[in-house]
């Protein structure tokens, strides 16, 4: 993953890339502060709700910037877009997560923990019939401690609507 | 006295003790699991405490808070994988201890040092507690303004080799706490028009992306491993024992983990490598270190377990905390309503007394734990690491959602879990992001109200804290830049020995062997002729 040159400070594969758009972002931060952020006339410097804004937007030009002079490397992209796909990879586990919150208030915080758990193992390539039951054990053991037994804010779903009465009820506090 | 009485009223009840209980022993479950981290635990665990009272959350955390490390220690020993990061150095000596045999003695001189080290952090904090309720009244808002400053600054250049890389991050951490509609001219900033950033972007919605989202990410998407640890036979006792025969490195590593503790931005790593560098150094034996060092391993771990109980000291009498854990430690704090500063030492003593009493108790708690359950440690260990990540996803939705149930949270915390996933992958720095959040909010309100009575900038360090603070924050960034200084020199000089012909090259080599070997000699051989 990394590599040195003569005396020059090791480069992990991927670190360019990321200075890059991370410059990009804060020079384009940067540009866009004089819409972004006010300066009001009659108030002192230190006063100034765009002081801080100011401070942390520069530091990260300032920072970044002398960072990736640093670490420049012309002859490295190739390797840089390998690593980029790794990063990518990333988003398709934070695209599940984000189907979870959006499908626990229609389905419920149970049935849908209980359903992800084991599709999530089998996704990541665990197929014994012991870990997709003990995805679904811890499944259902975060729901009674953290809902039931803490009752930490997470409403019931659309789904136990239908439910009859008393277990509606229980299933809305509960589970 | 009274304050003492005081502080044990708070914390004799029922829940209060069972919360203690649960988070002592939940830290060291989860400080074992390589992966895991008491950073992650408590983003996960910390709304689930808001509808608990102030003392019975804040105890189950500072368990996990103070009980993680011990964990750590296990996996470090018995199979070469430091449970939390600052148990890395433990691997050095602890783990060449198991492979001659000697896993069982090992485990045991590490829960002893780690026990010396945090009782002897927490005995330390109860006789500075009256110093610092005479001190802590003395800062004012540009006193707290300036620590923070230094905290900052601290941060920074702890990052050796990565101190532009900190620089950005801390830069990113004071920009995510400017978004959002600023309390006093009302002015909105780089929100974009959207209205989902007029209300800023939540320090606990940040760290539960950057610490446990991103953590869930990186197990799932690097290679699978389940680690494989033999049962310890035996009896965990010995160690206290033999704690006694080390006593001196024992009670050194203590104090470097006070100090550095009490320092923001430097923390355990430091107070480790300090430790570690005197042990071997005062050692009878020091090529043992590295093999299987006794003295090693004890310094290692009294080292870092120091630490937790003296980190409480600028977050409890300042509010300035001085690495990640003791930032979300602050979070936590607020949440519950429990101002820390000067105010809280002036006005709650009795309460900061029921926190030293919950860290010294939680300490024991753990000790007599591990000494029974280390072989069923073992089988939490080798869970399989994407398995792992499965579950920390579906916490870390707990952990979001149960905030405010805003699928925006969610989305951001989702964000910033891949932004933390790609540092992590890179090995830069995340920690400045949230000490840049936290620090960057206390500067900006503090600046405020204590440049309202500054006329001339020499006012502004005309008390003496305040100008103290002032020279210290010079001394660092002088010794900063005279360190960067003299190690571009170096490197200049070792590229022209480079580049010299080879001849000049050789007679350098020569002389530099001539010298070390003299070294080794002895220095009163290189005054003879």
């Amino acid at each position: 993953m990394s590599g040195t040159r003569g005396n020059k400070p090791a480069v992990r594969t991927g670190e360019l890339l990321f200075l890059v758009l991370f410059v990009l972002f804060a020079v384009f931060l940067l540009s866009q502060a004089p819409d972004q952020v006010k300066w009001f006339k009659r108030t002192k410097w230190s006063s100034q709700p765009a002081l801080w804004s100011m401070i942390g937007v520069g530091s990260m030009v300032l920072f970044g910037g002398l960072h990736l002079a640093t670490r420049f490397r012309r002859d490295k992209w190739r390797e840089e877009l390998g690593e980029s796909l790794v990063w990518l990879r990333s988003l398709e586990f934070a695209g599940w997560f984000m189907m979870y919150v959006f499908l626990v208030p229609v389905i419920g915080y149970l049935p849908m923990t209980l359903i992800l758990a084991p599709v999530l193992t089998y996704r990541v390539g665990y197929r014994s019939k012991g870990m997709l039951w003990a995805s679904v054990g811890a499944g259902l053991v975060i729901v009674l401690v953290f809902k039931s037994f803490l009752q930490v804010k997470i409403p019931g779903a659309m789904l136990y609507e239908y439910l009859p009465g008393s277990l509606r009820s229980f299933m809305i506090l509960y589970l | 006295m009274e304050n003492l009485i005081g502080g044990i009223e708070i914390l004799w009840r029922l829940d209060v003790l069972a919360a203690l209980l649960i988070g002592s022993i939940g830290g060291v479950i989860i400080g074992a699991i390589p992966g895991v981290g008491a950073a992650v635990a408590i983003a996960i665990l910390l709304p689930a405490t808001f509808s608990m009272e102030p003392i019975v959350g804040l105890t189950m955390l500072l368990g996990i808070y103070g009980s993680s490390m011990y964990g750590g220690a296990i996996p470090a020993i018995l199979i070469n994988t430091p449970g939390t990061a600052v148990n890395a150095l433990t691997t050095y000596d602890g783990y060449p201890m198991t492979k001659r045999g000697e896993g069982r003695r090992a485990l045991s001189l590490a829960y002893s040092a780690s026990f010396y080290g945090g009782v002897f952090s927490v005995l330390c904090l109860i006789f500075l507690a009256p110093v610092l309720a005479w001190i802590a009244p003395m800062f004012g808002s540009r006193e707290i303004f300036l620590a923070a400053l230094l905290g900052i600054i601290l941060v920074i250049t702890a990052h050796r080799g990565q101190v532009l890389a900190a620089g950005m991050m801390a830069g990113l951490g004071i920009f995510i706490m400017t978004v959002g509609l600023e309390p006093i001219k009302y002015s909105r900033r780089f929100t974009f028009d959207q209205s989902w950033l007029a209300g800023g972007l939540n320090l606990i919605v940040v760290v539960l992306g950057l610490f446990a989202i991103s953590q869930a990410l990186l197990l799932l998407v690097e290679r699978d491993t389940a680690p494989e640890a033999k049962p310890v036979k035996g009896g965990l006792f010995q160690g206290m024992f033999e704690l006694f025969r080390h006593k001196r490195v024992a009670t050194a590593s203590g104090g470097f983990g006070v100090i550095m503790g009490m320092i923001p931005g430097v923390g355990e790593f430091t107070a480790q490598f300090m430790s570690y560098t005197y042990a071997q150094r005062s050692s009878k034996k020091p090529e043992a270190f590295g093999k299987g060092s006794t003295e090693g391993l004890v310094a290692s771990e009294t080292a870092n377990n120091a630490v937790p109980g003296a980190a409480m000291i600028p977050l409890l009498a300042l509010g300035i905390p001085g690495e990640a854990l003791t930032a979300m430690m602050l979070s936590v704090f607020y949440v519950h309503g429990v101002i820390p500063g000067p105010k809280l030492f002036e006005h709650q003593m009795d309460f900061v007394i029921a926190l030293y009493i919950a860290l010294l108790v939680l300490n024991v708690l753990v000790v007599v734990f591990l000494m029974f359950s280390t072989n069923w440690l073992l089988k939490i260990i080798q869970i399989p690491t994407r398995f792992l990540g499965v579950i920390i996803l579906i916490l870390a939705f707990v952990g979001v959602y149960s905030l405010r149930n805003s699928a925006t949270d969610c989305a951001l915390a989702a964000g910033f879990g891949v932004l933390g996933f790609v540092l992590k992958r890179l090995n830069l720095p995340i920690v400045p992001i949230i000490l840049g959040m936290v620090l960057g909010e206390i500067m900006e309100i503090k600046l405020r109200t204590s440049m309202a009575r500054v006329k001339t900038p020499f006012d502004f360090i005309d008390r003496p804290i305040a100008f103290f603070l002032f020279c210290v924050i010079l001394l660092v960034l002088a010794n900063f830049f005279w360190t960067q200084w003299k190690s571009y020199k170096s490197r200049k000089d070792s590229d022209t020995c480079l580049t010299k012909p080879s001849s000049t090259s050789f007679a350098g080599r020569m002389y530099r062997r001539r010298n070390s070997s003299l070294m080794a000699r002895g220095s009163k051989d290189q005054d003879k002729p």
